[in-house]
């Protein structure tokens, strides 16, 4: 496979490996800070998506495309909701530290 | 090299990069900004990849919506963001860790695999991918497309529930005690004697 050649489904896939593993990453350097976290999931369902659409395109079935449009909606609802939660959060706790999420343990 | 060829590796960088400051950059704001600079680009991506709708929907949605939502609610909030970053340096070693070990496996499966060199492109789908889509998400995924409707109600719903909170100083009507009330709460019939003059 030359680097060079016409993109081929190996390069989409491993670009949207990069970005799931570097979103991954993400997850754990801000996991004090519940935004960056949410942000980081968002990449995540990206890289995701590119995959969806890659195999579309290569396999020429439509029905990936369908899926990515899936998974944008409830993405969208779960960023909606996570943000709501977290004003929710911040309205009680007066932070957004995961450390101070402590109520529930024992 | 094609000027295809280009564009992907252009786009590729960029995204890349984008992706590695949003988890890297030490404002929120900026990292929400970075998010959108990596929206564009992988909309940019999936218009290589014929998928014009989609890519619309992305900068639509994603930029237009969900961004603008993450700003209000980082701006909205007053974080001192400096403390949620005092063990940063402390998570490096195991998120890098974690990050390598994810690329490590799917480069594993994909290079293992015969999806690497061997997969021919098909032919460029002929005809609008709107309608094309449109054609499947109506026929096919119909019942998929409306519980994707009643997930998006229920969020409205959900998000409107836990934000929402009654004011103390606003003046409101509550029709339901106006109907439930009374003649004998309003009515107050008072029998004195008449005054003798």
């Amino acid at each position: 496979m030359s680097l060079l050649a016409a993109p081929t489904l190996a390069h989409y896939l491993v670009l949207g490996a990069i970005l799931f593993a570097i979103s991954m990453a993400g997850i754990f350097l801000n996991r004090r800070n519940v935004i960056i976290v949410l942000m980081a999931i968002e990449l995540m369902l990206l890289a995701v998506n590119l995959n969806f659409i890659a195999f579309s395109r290569y396999l020429g079935d439509m029905g990936g495309q369908v899926f990515v449009f899936f998974i944008l909606t409830v993405a969208a609802a779960e960023s909606a909701i996570g943000l709501a939660i977290l004003v929710l959060l911040f309205r009680n706790v007066g932070s957004i530290d995961v450390e101070d999420l402590g109520t529930l343990k024992g | 090299m094609t000027f295809q060829t280009f564009t992907f590796y252009v786009f590729a960088a960029i995204l890349v990069f984008a992706a590695l400051r949003v988890v890297t950059t030490r404002n929120p704001v900026q990292a929400a900004l970075w998010l959108v600079l990596s929206f564009f680009t992988a909309a940019g991506v999936w218009l290589l990849l014929q998928a014009e709708f989609l890519a619309i929907a992305l900068v639509l949605v994603y930029v237009g919506a969900v961004m603008v939502l993450f700003l209000f609610v980082v701006m909205m909030l007053d974080v001192n963001f400096d403390n949620l970053r005092q063990h940063f340096r402390s998570y490096v070693p195991i998120g890098a860790l974690v990050g390598a070990l994810v690329l490590l496996e799917m480069a594993l499966v994909i290079v293992g695999s015969a999806i690497g060199p061997g997969t021919e492109l098909p032919p460029a789908p002929v005809g609008s991918n709107t309608r094309a889509l449109g054609r499947l998400l109506y026929v096919d995924y119909v019942y998929p497309f409306e519980i994707a409707a009643v997930v998006l109600l229920v969020a409205i719903v959900a998000a409107i529930a836990l934000t929402h909170r009654q004011r103390r100083e606003s003046k409101y009507q509550s029709p339901g005690a106006q109907v439930k009330v009374r003649r004998a709460d309003r009515v107050r019939l008072v029998k004195m004697p008449t005054e003798k003059r």
